[in-house]
């Protein structure tokens, strides 16, 4: 956990909050902290736990125990005082019914008493601008999200919530929507993202934390978290580059297999094994590929990954 | 009170666009409207026919006037020979009485199938035979009677309709609104995502309650207007106005019950369920479609717990007896007193969602 930064407030602040439904612990003491302008991913799978906890932090849901604090105000009771300072974009788009994109976004900006001309811009920016006199019912599902993100990123909030907002879409509005993801972030806002993408994890946040059961077990960036791993490295060049029995006998090398295709070493010494390699001029069609989080998942509960 | 404004443009907004809800609000009561019309038309009409069998002296040497003044009220039709096949006219209902004379008396055949033609028919001959007698005695009558109607001439049945229809419509579009959004947008997550938004759920039901408000009236104004045509004949009188806070009185009460029913409801279908249950009962127990004087007492101080009962019988005090202030302010109040204690239970009630 970071400690923060000359002892000023943290942007958010969780202190062992937990939440039961029943006898289903969804949320069991979870601590976290997040400072200003950071890009904070929470991964795991479904019923890890992320939305509810995502849900106490913005302060829909009273916790069991434990106390959350956003710029060092607390979340509960609901405080409008605090609203206007954060943007939340919930799992299942929440729109009027029978209102085009044009009216939606202009309803969420004069709810926050913003002008007009700035709920219009933002459709611009999610490249809605021409679907504005559509009505929400009909946009596709990439649209709508981006429809989503844009009211909840109208009144410029400090702070963005975004529960599983790539959920549901197709490769290339996946991508679109990573675009302004990181857009959002370097225009100097803190992002809190929930996800149960390995990949969207990697790519975009700062730190990661790992959830499951109800608990978070690590929370680091994800280089760090990879390369505590001490997981093997795989490098892998063209078949017939080099013999498998000379592959065998290269320094470093743990493990050699080759499936007609690519010959694939595994090693702990990248370092030394891919300068062997140089030496050799066996580097056709290298690669060389780390572990995911999806090892370090499974590192952590012993069990696979499962979106 | 941030977020009223809002809220209300969308509601109303999103309520124009929603054909069904506008087809139920507005068209759907005045097909109702039509329908009474055409029920209601030749009640006034009506006489009662009697049967003549033979000669009857007092009938017979009626004079002219009492003839015609007799017309109004009982159709005679004269035959000759046996009884018999004419009291089973009177059985069967083609007649409403037969009358026949013997010795000076005169004997009056009738069926109870419908009592109120056949007293009438017992009133009328009685009355007669009464006449014939003071006259048969040389006497000039001492005592006259002459009859006024209390109520404007012009009153028809639609006075009493429009009231009783128009509550109703209003009842439901306030019921069914109130109910329907909260659900919807519960169920949307509209509802959570104001939550998340700098604004107070007295904005979010007072917006509501002001479209709810404003429907109610466009109902009233509609549906008056079209009454007023010719062909329906209404007639606006005295204070009329004072439809309009009764209007308001009542949809506050009305949207009141909508709000419990959306409270307790998880789904649209539940909702409207809900509602349905609600609005149905209260609008036949509070005399909307028909009067309720023939019902038991019991009933009738049952309906006195509905909201559309006060509604209803205070329009109709303005409609038919042209009632001032004073004598709907008890209604008014009573409606503003459900309104109050309902509204405050819903919002304890409210839930910003489901879980």
């Amino acid at each position: 956990m970071r400690v923060p930064v000359n002892g000023s407030t943290q942007t958010i602040e969780a202190n062992d909050i937990a939440k039961s439904y029943g006898s289903v612990k969804a949320v069991d003491g979870v601590s976290l902290s997040v400072s200003e302008g950071e890009f904070f991913g929470i991964l795991g799978p479904n019923g890890a736990g992320k939305t509810t906890t995502l849900e106490i932090l913005e302060g829909l849901r009273q916790p069991d125990r434990g106390r959350a604090t956003l710029f060092g105000l607390p979340v509960w009771p609901r405080n409008l005082k605090l609203l206007p300072r954060i943007g939340v974009q919930l799992q299942a788009s929440a729109f009027f019914e029978r209102l085009t994109a044009r009216e939606q976004i202009r309803t969420f900006a004069s709810l926050y008493g913003v002008k007009t001309a700035k709920a219009d811009a933002m459709l611009e920016t999610v490249g809605l601008a021409d679907q504005a006199d559509t009505r929400t019912e009909r946009l596709s599902g990439g649209q709508t999200q981006r429809l989503s993100l844009a009211c909840t990123l109208v009144h410029d909030p400090e702070l963005v919530f975004l529960d599983e907002p790539t959920a549901a879409l197709d490769p290339q509005a996946r991508r679109n929507l990573w675009d302004l993801l990181r857009g959002i972030n370097s225009s100097g806002r803190t992002v809190v993202l929930t996800t149960h993408y390995m990949d969207e994890a990697e790519t975009l946040c700062d730190r990661v934390a790992i959830m499951d059961a109800g608990k978070i077990l690590r929370v680091d960036a994800p280089a760090v978290l990879m390369r505590d791993l001490h997981r093997a490295v795989h490098v892998s060049v063209a078949h017939g580059t080099i013999s498998l029995e000379a592959a065998a006998e290269l320094p470093g090398a743990a493990q050699v297999s080759d499936d007609g295709v690519s010959l694939t070493i595994s090693t702990t010494q990248p370092a030394v094994l891919l300068t062997e390699l140089v030496q050799r001029q066996s580097l056709t069609d290298l690669q060389v590929k780390g572990p995911t989080l999806e090892d370090v998942f499974l590192e952590l509960t012993g069990r696979e990954y499962r979106a | 009170m941030s977020g009223f404004g809002t809220l209300a443009k969308v509601l109303a907004l999103s309520f124009i666009r929603d054909k069904t809800a506008v087809f139920f609000t507005i068209l759907f009561p005045l097909m109702f409207l039509v329908l009474f019309g055409v029920l209601f038309t030749d009640h006034g009409t009506s006489k009662a026919h009697v049967v003549q069998v033979g000669e009857v002296t007092v009938l017979d040497q009626l004079p002219q006037t009492a003839k015609t003044d007799l017309k109004g009220s009982l159709s005679v039709t004269k035959e000759s020979g046996p009884l018999q096949p004419q009291l089973r006219k009177v059985r069967d209902g083609d007649y409403d009485a037969v009358v026949s004379e013997k010795d000076n008396q005169l004997a009056v055949y009738y069926s109870e199938a419908d009592q109120v033609r056949s007293a009438t028919v017992r009133g009328v001959l009685e009355s007669v035979v009464q006449s014939a007698n003071i006259a048969a005695s040389g006497n000039v009558p001492r005592y006259g009677l002459n009859t006024h109607r209390v109520e404007d001439k012009s009153i028809q049945p639609i006075q009493y309709q429009t009231p009783g229809l128009l509550g109703w419509a209003i009842s439901m579009s306030a019921v069914f609104g109130a109910s329907l959004t909260l659900v919807e947008w519960r169920r949307r997550k509209v509802l959570r995502r104001l939550q998340l938004a700098p604004v107070s759920l007295a904005a979010v039901i007072t917006a509501r309650v002001g479209v709810s408000i404003a429907i109610a009236l466009v109902q009233g104004v509609i549906f008056v207007g079209i009454a007023l045509l010719p062909a329906f004949g209404l007639q606006l009188t005295g204070d009329w106005w004072l439809a309009i806070p009764l209007i308001i009185c009542a949809t506050l009460a009305f949207f009141a019950i909508g709000l419990l029913a959306g409270s307790f409801a998880k789904s649209a279908e539940g909702a409207s369920g809900i509602s349905n249950l609600i609005v149905l009962p209260m609008a036949f127990l509070s005399g909307a479609f028909f009067p309720l004087d023939s019902a038991p007492a019991w009933l009738r101080s049952l309906s006195e717990v509905f909201p559309l009962k006060h509604l209803v019988d205070s329009m109709r005090n303005v409609f038919v007896r042209s009632a001032d202030l004073a004598t709907i302010l008890p209604d008014a109040a009573l409606l503003l007193a459900f309104a109050a204690v309902a509204g405050a239970i819903a919002v304890k009630l409210f839930r910003w969602d489901d879980v």
